[in-house]
């Protein structure tokens, strides 16, 4: 019987699942790892070569969880780790503010353009009657004045316009 | 499984999606995977069981029912931007049913329909395509029917004031799961509601059509209107416990947010008077109109000709 890895062991293994499971990409915005989308909450490894994983859904209803943990699951049973628990993490809910510097250049390189600071949801909403207005660049020319086609697009978290100079449509991910 | 490439380049960013064995990257949404996976999900003291499952009933279905209806929309809104709209919303409020379904199931699971031996159906499926219409507590605002795109926008604005307000107050839950919900619904249904009242004031403001189309829909939804704020029994004992709001305290935010879109639309609510409760009971005692039969009726078949069924 072999004695049980020390904390040091534990660590190392909890530094390679991070990897492991850092580098899963996201089934929708496939430029974007689950740690560039700030999904990825936490991992840690156990000393019987098990590990833990939290992951927290951008959107309510969003389909891609799902596959998201079932990725997550076969990344790190590849990696090695024989036992995989995936937990929802509900709070705090996600916020677009976790997108990291990385997952922002990610996407403006794919040519969708990154969120703005996500407002501050405290109190009561303040009704809105007119769009938001977002200060942005277009992705492909790098023009600014783009037209609001839509606040809701091909997913819940994007949203669709339109490029004044170009007139290319593109994909804005919505502040939340 | 795909991992990051750095090199990759705008076209072969897809590729790991392409070349890869596993199928599940086709099927997403399919499975059959708790929304509440490891998520504390203990009951906090002094809250009845059988009242905290009723009442995540209660806000679950109101979600789900109006995710069917908006999504009775597909290929059918007035121009393809409106139509992904009205889907996202839809996905939206399915995505906020099915943990309340799931923790109502968890709260008490005597309220779950008994599905044969071997069918692969959770609790929240269980809920959602095995009850009939008389286990469903939602109001009746959200059954009905779709009617034109003028009456689907004024049934989601009145919906969507008064859920956002509710969600507000319930992220301060003495219920985690309820808190965790309401936080994250917030941010969604802050959306719907400035969606549906933009989309209002364009209809009051834009043609003489469309003017008549919109009052005639605020006439025909308006009576649904008050039941919002009706208290249940149900309501006041988990508002009492520090679990929801009481829903007359909902009533002045509500009109005040609704006074501003009035105002900048030019309308005004008509004076007419509530949808008669029946026998003193309504949508949260499980009575409804006709609409919800045959929504059931659609939504539920599939689920209960294949009760066994797996994807
Ligand atoms: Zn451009």
């Amino acid at each position: 019987m072999s004695a049980a890895p020390g904390p040091a062991a534990v660590a190392a293994a909890t530094a390679r699942a991070r990897r492991a499971a850092a580098a899963v990409t996201d089934p929708e915005l496939p430029m974007l790892t689950l740690a560039d989308l700030g999904v990825l909450r936490e991992v840690s490894a156990d000393a019987e070569g098990g590990v833990d994983v939290a992951l927290t859904p951008t959107y309510s209803g969003c389909p891609a969880m799902a596959a998201m943990r079932a990725d997550v699951v076969r990344a790190l049973k590849a990696a090695g780790f024989a036992e995989v628990r995936v937990r929802t993490a509900l709070h705090p809910p996600w916020t677009s503010d976790w997108i990291t510097e990385r997952g922002r250049r990610r996407l403006a390189e794919h040519g969708i353009s990154p969120p703005g600071p996500a407002p501050r949801h405290g109190g009561p909403v303040p009704l809105s009657l007119v769009p938001r207005r977002r200060a942005l660049r277009c992705p492909r020319c790098g023009a600014g004045g783009a037209e609001l086609t839509s606040e809701f697009g091909a997913t819940a978290c994007r949203a669709l316009y339109r490029c004044a100079a170009c007139g290319e449509p593109f994909e804005h991910v919505k502040e939340i | 499984m795909t991992t990051h490439d750095p090199a990759g380049d705008q076209e072969s960013v897809y590729a790991g999606l392409l070349g890869d064995t596993d199928a599940s990257h086709w099927a997403f949404g399919t499975g059959f995977d708790d929304p509440l996976a490891g998520v504390d999900t203990a009951v906090p003291d002094g809250v009845d069981r059988a009242d905290l499952a009723a009442y995540c009933l209660m806000l679950g279905d109101d979600a789900l029912v109006l995710a069917q209806r908006l999504a009775e929309w597909c290929s059918r809104a007035p121009e393809l931007e409106e139509d992904v709209t009205l889907a996202n919303i839809a996905l939206d409020l399915l995505g906020q049913a099915r943990p309340l379904l799931a923790r109502a199931a968890q709260a008490d699971p005597g309220a779950v329909p008994a599905l044969p031996p071997g069918s692969p159906a959770p609790p929240e499926d269980a809920l959602a395509f095995f009850r009939d219409e008389p286990g469903f507590r939602n109001v009746r605002l959200v059954e009905t029917a779709n009617g034109d795109f003028a009456r689907s926008t004024v049934r989601l604005l009145l919906f969507a004031v008064w859920r956002l307000a509710l969600l507000e107050r319930l992220r301060d839950s003495r219920d985690p799961v309820l808190a965790a919900v309401a936080a994250k619904g917030v941010k969604e249904v802050a959306y719907h509601r400035d969606h549906a009242a933009r989309w209002t004031v364009v209809l009051a403001r834009g043609t003489e059509e469309s003017a008549r189309r919109v009052r005639a829909a605020l006439e025909a939804v308006w009576p649904y209107h008050d039941e919002l704020f009706q208290s249940h029994p149900v309501e006041r004992r988990v508002a009492a416990a520090g679990v929801g709001p009481a829903p007359e305290d909902l009533r002045a935010p509500c009109a005040a947010v609704l006074g501003e879109v009035w105002a900048a639309a030019g309308l005004a609510p008509p004076e007419v008077p509530g949808l008669a409760r029946v026998g003193g009971r309504a949508g949260r005692d499980g009575v409804h109109t006709e609409e919800l039969g045959r929504l059931l009726a659609e939504m539920q078949s599939v689920a209960r000709a294949h009760p066994l069924g797996s994807w």
